[in-house]
């Protein structure tokens, strides 16, 4: 079983970069702060909208935030990937029998499981600023799932598009053409009730859209097919995601 | 070649070529052998093929015509057999700066398949043989040029391999590191009995580190062999004399015995002799006897440059590209 063995080895690689890098924490930790804060004051009085189906916005705004930090997080994967490959590490670890799968499997764990810690921090201050959610303890640590799918599959894809761009520039210039608009055509700031009927159509496709979905089903605790019906959607978006990032190794070694 | 049972290459090049997406042909038709446990040089100047020819060598890349043996694996059908026997140590070092010495060095094992319960014990003597002990559990970040290339070296050797690849190994280091780096590379031949693959720009690198080695020029392997026996080929010495009447020299020079060739060359006149030692009496005397006075002598024993000059019709300058910088490694 080289390919866990290899993951679990690079894993730990990401996860010790990452401890030792304190304004990385610190960011991770006021972060929630700015969002809850922030965006659950400003449209705290929208709940009055007939429509909202939670009674205070930051019940309703937790779950999307959650599902946002996890896109964000994800997406900005790659960068390290470009870092590595400028350094010469990539290659350095190509000459190796490493599996090549693990390599990127290594990138979307350490995403997902900083997701899953960042999205505990959001779920512990949305509790403290007042969100009540009502399937308990357990239906709000649910929420972790379509988090962490969600990050697993953008952890993936950002590290293809990382392998096929191989610059900065060009992974930001994605990023930021397609993390608003795509967090904008979901129901994580908006109830998909109140949305005008083609963004509500474009968000029935969109993976960002079913992470919230789900998420917000998970603490409402009252619909679990929901819930599950699109983590099995985001699982297949990672499988996707995961193969394209994959075969972009094939593609690297066919360009460098 | 056809000797019985002749001990298998470390190493077969065969008829390499590659040409770039941008349609830079980075090689056109590259061969060479490496025997085991010589040093083996790949010399040449930027942009001719070196860096191209090893990546493709440590399976990094695919050739676009050719092929390569390791060991008796198949560089193209059996790569996975390849990396479990070669180092690869490229230019762009590799290591992770964030980390520390000794963490780089234990996920290099864990990747390469050391068997757990040894790579403590193999990464210990690894860093005792490269002197970075105490380093160890410090940030690679904070190492100084040298150390980084010598835990770099030390990446390469962790799973014991029989061919190790250096690309470049001392390109950007001071002359002092230099040196030690070449005192290294010597004991781990002498010690480890293994064989290296270098590519350098720098003929005295060449020269005085490769066993045998390779002329690379504009994606071609343009000579091939022991430097001294390179050396000896193009024709011994060269004497450079400046007369009182070159036209009349000429001629006088080049039916002396012993003399390969004599060209003029501003106004002093370039002779390739076999052994200049022995020749410069006779080239004086005759062209005194004949009239010719010889104003100034000065023997040049035979440099790779000249070999280089000689095989390439160019001057060395490892700074000129030939053919454009290595495309599409971008």
């Amino acid at each position: 079983m080289s390919f866990v063995a290899d993951s679990w080895h690079l894993f730990q690689r990401h996860l010790l970069a990452t401890l030792r890098l304190p304004i990385w924490i610190a960011i991770t930790l006021v972060q929630p702060i700015i969002w809850l804060g922030l965006f659950g004051q400003l449209f705290r009085r929208v709940v009055d909208i007939p429509g909202f189906e939670t009674t205070t916005y930051i019940e309703f705004l937790t779950p999307g935030v959650v599902v946002m930090n996890a896109l964000f997080g994800a997406a900005w994967s790659g960068m390290g990937l470009i870092n590595d490959l400028q350094e010469g590490v990539v290659d350095r670890m190509l000459a190796t029998p490493v599996r090549r799968g693990a390599l990127i499997a290594a990138r979307v764990l350490h995403a997902s499981f900083t997701i899953g810690i960042q999205s505990l921090i959001i779920l512990a201050l949305g509790l403290a600023l007042g969100a009540h959610f009502a399937s308990g303890i357990l239906g709000a640590l649910t929420t972790l799932i379509p988090a962490m799918l969600l990050g697993a599959a953008f952890a993936a894809l950002s590290s293809g598009i990382a392998l096929m761009t191989r610059r900065e520039e060009t992974l930001i210039a994605i990023v930021n053409f397609f993390g608003l608009p795509l967090s904008f055509l979901s129901a994580s700031f908006m109830s998909a009730a109140l949305m005008p009927d083609w963004v509500r159509a474009i968000s029935t496709v969109n993976p960002v859209n079913w992470a919230v979905t789900a998420a917000r089903a998970a603490v409402a605790g009252n619909d679990w097919t929901t819930v599950w019906v699109n983590c099995a959607l985001l699982a297949a978006v990672v499988i996707a995601t995961g193969f394209f990032a994959t075969q972009a190794f094939r593609a690297y070694r066919r360009s460098a | 070649m056809s000797t019985p049972t002749p001990p298998m290459p470390a190493l077969i090049a065969d008829q390499l070529t590659k040409t770039y997406r941008n349609g830079v042909q980075a090689l056109a038709g590259v061969s060479f052998q490496v025997a085991p446990g010589e040093i083996f040089g790949l010399l040449g100047p930027n942009g001719a093929g070196k860096s191209t020819t090893v990546r493709i060598l440590a399976t990094l890349t695919q050739p676009d015509g050719g092929s390569a043996r390791i060991a008796g694996h198949d560089v193209m059908t059996d790569p996975q057999a390849v990396r479990r026997t070669i180092g690869y140590v490229a230019q762009a070092s590799g290591v992770d700066r964030w980390a520390k010495g000794r963490e780089n060095l234990v996920l290099q094992a864990q990747l390469q398949r050391v068997p757990a319960e040894k790579i403590d014990a193999r990464v210990d003597e690894l860093l005792a043989w490269v002197n970075l002990t105490e380093a160890a559990n410090r940030l690679v970040n904070t190492y100084s040029g040298g150390m980084k290339r010598r835990l770099d070296i030390a990446m390469g050797l962790v799973h014991s391999p029989s061919l190790l690849f250096l690309d470049e190994p001392t390109t950007g280091l001071d002359p002092e590191t230099r040196a030690a780096l070449w005192r290294d590379l010597r004991r781990l031949r002498e010690e480890r009995g293994l064989s290296v693959l270098l590519t350098t720009h720098y003929l005295e690198e060449a020269d005085a580190m490769c066993d045998r080695l390779a002329i690379v020029d504009h994606g071609r392997v343009v000579a091939e062999g022991r430097p001294e026996d390179l050396k000896r080929t193009i024709g011994g010495d060269r004497v450079v004399l400046e007369t009182s009447d070159v036209e009349r020299a000429l001629p006088l020079l080049r039916g002396i015995p012993g003399v390969t060739a004599a060209e003029p060359e501003d106004r002093a006149i370039t002779v390739r002799v076999e052994h200049a030692p022995s020749v410069s009496p006779t080239l004086v005397a005759t062209l005194a006897q004949n009239g010719v006075a010889v104003t100034s002598l000065t023997v040049a024993r035979t440099t790779l440059d000249d070999v280089y000059l000689h095989h390439t019709g160019h001057r060395f300058d490892a700074e000129a590209v030939s053919g454009g910088k290595r495309g599409g490694r971008r």
